[in-house]
């Protein structure tokens, strides 16, 4: 037996036990979880123990399909997606065996929300110029400063946090990265409102905030290279979902086609239009599902993230247009509420007037789309970098504002 | 729902892939083209010869007919390869005749078919009349009965390949009925005047027929299946073939904004140009993505969406990228001697040959019953 088949027989073996043993229509989700943790089944591509069994990636891709064919619960990903999308990645490529033993198991099973505290209000697209500071104390670092755009931080346990420590250092190399007790004394929260009324994101304020350094990931002054394993598990997090066919907001606009629609041809080509660019990404993410399951992903991998926030903005825009004068009102009204993590907008069926409203955040969120762009001319088509006037020098001497 | 395919080329179509690039190569250059492009009867009989011995005209038609015996999806490999370098040969041209001749299922098929899928003769169809209409609807050239078979009269424009065929497969009206005729360029009453084309690599001809002999292949409801089989196959392969352009012209944009400096800085480094080519990457690869599933899918309904999304999203994509890598090359770009006005040309007239975009959007409106 070659070794992609002994890799095979060993995650069909432990998915077929896994679903033998707890079927997922009878088990309760977090036990469903604790089980598939523990089969090596939460990311198949981790070490035995941590959750995985070793194997290539590529079979994450047919973990999927037989967990979603087998209808057993998935939205652990979607509702703690920073924890499980990213920071167990973090903690995979750079965690020692003590972290990812205290902390992989509880994050699968939700036992444990996590989330990510990058953004500053001085550091946003340029996410390395954060002036957070982290300063030792002994067996502790004692953190000050401002975090922001920190989704989920109100319901998390645990954040994923950069800081600077040597502020001497070219803005790069200056940065170190915590895993930070959301409930510690020094770190508060406040809810953000965002466009529609809903707080999904929070401000984070770090008081002389400890943090024992046994939580420090990785080096001292490594915190950029464990920051980019973070934002490149964010992006393929946010990229790949996929929905069937004609489903979320293009379906949205073909029912209000067919309900408020006044049968203008023009109007009918451009829904046409729409349906058939959504349905290119559909199937587009399919092609780069595929590919990464054989191991060999192409630059169709990373062009779903820009597409879909392009496209999504379109065609709620336009669903809203179908509607007239309704498109002026907004059924759900508008009330200041922090979100958890089963109704987030992201996770429920809005009104196409607050889906046209959320959807501005699409090419923000993870990256604006300008970045994506940046990202895919350079690292995907290979076109050089802008020049970068704060590259050598000091972070402490860069200009800011 | 959507059918389950998938989209990785098998190995054989990765080796015929690189086996056509090299034939290309060997065979012809873009230096030959751009000169073909002065004609009204472009062809580049020396790629055609490469694809002859190789036996890659007749790919998709049966061993008996002396055709290879394969699937859209390698003719599809072939196109891209092609549409890669603009090579003027009348393949789509001669693949829409054969498919028309095949699917009629007419006995005539087998006499017809040799010659075509051998590339000897060049085939092509003459079904339209003005420069809109739906070519499924009974035309105004008319068919009548006489002693030999039949005899045509009128006149068919836009005829792709029309200078270059031997063979012509034209639509009539016999007895009110659309049907299908089989008229040969030899023929008396025939009558083929080249027309300048925006693309010159694609020439086209308008055909007159004046009591033109002809034989029959299909009546009624089997010449329209006939006719839309082969105008599909038409649109998939093309879609190939536009994927092919645009990947190429996106290659160009890339190098050039690597390679031409301004402002002490490689082009490409500045964010107006480099989300040009990001863009243009995303419109590459959805294209790719449709064409593909569209000559991989054989659910007839499924078909019935993936041909009018595939025309629409594939040409919409290389219109983009051939008149973004024009931008991107400055003034250069729009001079004869370099390549991209072949890529422009190509683009603009494969959005509107085999129905426009907006009849394809419509058409997929239909399908979607919205």
């Amino acid at each position: 037996m070659t070794g992609v088949n002994a890799e095979q027989a060993k995650v069909t073996e432990a998915m077929d036990r896994l679903l033998a043993d707890f079927p997922p229509d009878s088990v309760p989700p977090k036990e469903f979880w604790g089980a598939q943790f523990d089969a090596g089944l939460a990311w198949v591509d981790f070490e035995e123990g941590d959750g995985g069994l070793a194997v290539s990636p590529s079979f994450r891709a047919y973990v999927s399909r037989r967990l979603r064919e087998a209808g057993a619960p998935t939205w652990n990903r979607s509702a703690n997606i920073i924890g499980i999308g990213m920071g167990s990645g973090v903690l995979a490529a750079h965690g020692t065996p003590e972290q990812r033993q205290r902390w992989l198991r509880p994050m699968f099973t939700m036992d444990e929300i996590w989330c990510q505290l990058f953004s500053e209000p001085g550091a946003g697209s340029d996410v390395a110029a954060l002036s957070t500071r982290a300063v030792r104390d002994g067996d502790e670092w004692v953190v000050n400063g401002q975090k922001v755009w920190t989704t989920l931080a109100h319901l998390a346990s645990w954040g994923l946090l950069v800081t600077r420590t040597d502020p001497d250092l070219p803005k790069h190399r200056g940065l170190t990265y915590f895993v930070v007790d959301m409930h510690a004394d020094g770190v508060e929260c406040r809810p953000l409102y965002q466009i529609t009324g809903e707080a999904e994101f929070n401000e984070v304020f770090f008081d002389d905030a400890r943090i024992p350094d046994g939580n420090r990931i990785d080096e001292v002054g490594a915190g950029w290279r464990v920051s980019m394993t973070t934002l490149m598990n964010e992006r393929v997090a946010i990229g790949g979902n996929t929905v069937p066919r004609g489903h979320g907001s293009i379906g949205q606009a073909v029912e209000a086609w067919k309900t408020h629609g006044d049968g203008n041809p023009a109007t009918r080509r451009e829904l046409a239009r729409l349906w058939g660019e959504v349905e290119a990404m559909r199937l587009t993410t399919l092609r780069a599902v595929e590919n990464m399951e054989a191991g060999t992903p192409g630059p169709e991998g990373s062009t779903g993230k820009l597409a879909w926030a392009d496209l999504n903005k379109e065609v709620t825009a336009f669903t809203v247009d179908l509607m007239g004068l309704g498109g002026t009102t907004i059924p759900e009204g508008y009330t200041l509420e922090a979100t958890s993590y089963e109704t987030r907008e992201t996770e429920r069926v809005l009104s196409p007037q607050r889906a046209f409203l959320r959807a501005r955040a699409n090419s923000i969120e993870g990256g604006t789309s300008e970045i994506m762009r940046n990202i895919l001319g350079e690292r995907v088509l290979g076109l050089p970098g802008e020049p970068r006037v704060d590259k050598d020098l000091p972070w402490k001497e860069v200009p800011r504002g | 729902m959507a059918e389950s395919i998938t989209f990785a080329p098998t190995d054989e179509q990765v080796l015929l892939a690189s086996t056509i690039r090299e034939l290309v190569d060997a065979s012809t250059s873009m230096d030959r083209t751009r000169e073909l492009s002065l004609t009204v009867d472009a062809f580049d009989t020396e790629a055609w010869e490469g694809l002859k011995q190789m036996g890659v005209v007749g790919l998709t038609m049966p061993y008996e007919v002396g055709g290879g015996g394969a699937s859209l999806d390698d003719l599809g490999v072939v196109f891209e390869e092609l549409g890669r370098r603009v090579v003027a040969v009348p393949l789509l041209s001669t693949t829409m005749a054969m498919t028309a001749i095949h699917a009629s299922g007419s006995a005539a098929a087998a006499d017809l078919l040799p010659a075509l899928a051998s590339g000897d003769a060049i085939g092509t169809l003459a079904v339209h009349e003005g420069p809109h209409g739906d070519p499924l609807q009974v035309p105004n050239t008319t068919a009548i009965e006489v002693d030999s078979g039949h005899a045509l009269s009128g006149a068919k424009r836009f005829v792709t390949a029309g200078p270059l065929a031997s063979t012509f497969v034209v639509s009539a009206s016999l007895d009110g009925e659309l049907a299908l005729f089989i008229v040969h360029v030899d023929a008396e009453g025939v009558d083929v005047q080249a027309v300048s084309a925006l693309d010159a690599t694609r020439p086209l001809a308008t055909v007159t027929f004046d009591g033109a002999e002809a034989s029959l292949l299909a009546v009624g409801d089997e010449a329209r299946e006939a006719l839309s089989t082969a105008l599909d196959i038409g649109v998939l392969a093309m879609a190939r073939e536009q994927v092919g352009g645009a990947s190429a012209c996106l290659d160009m944009a890339v190098e050039y904004a690597k390679s031409r400096f301004q402002f002490g800085r490689a082009i490409g480094s500045f964010q107006a140009v480099k989300h040009m080519c990001a863009d243009m990457l995303v419109a590459v690869e959805h294209a790719r993505s449709v064409a593909v599933y569209g000559c991989r899918v054989e659910d007839p309904a499924e078909r019935d969406i993936a041909v009018p999304l595939a025309k629409s999203v594939c040409s919409a994509a290389y219109l983009q990228a051939a008149g973004d890598n024009i931008q991107i090359h400055g003034g250069i770009g729009f001079t004869w001697e370099h390549d991209a006005h072949l890529y422009f040309k190509r683009a603009k007239s494969t959005s509107l040959l085999l129905g426009s975009v907006d009849a394809h959007r419509d058409r997929l409106a239909d399908v979607l019953e919205l």
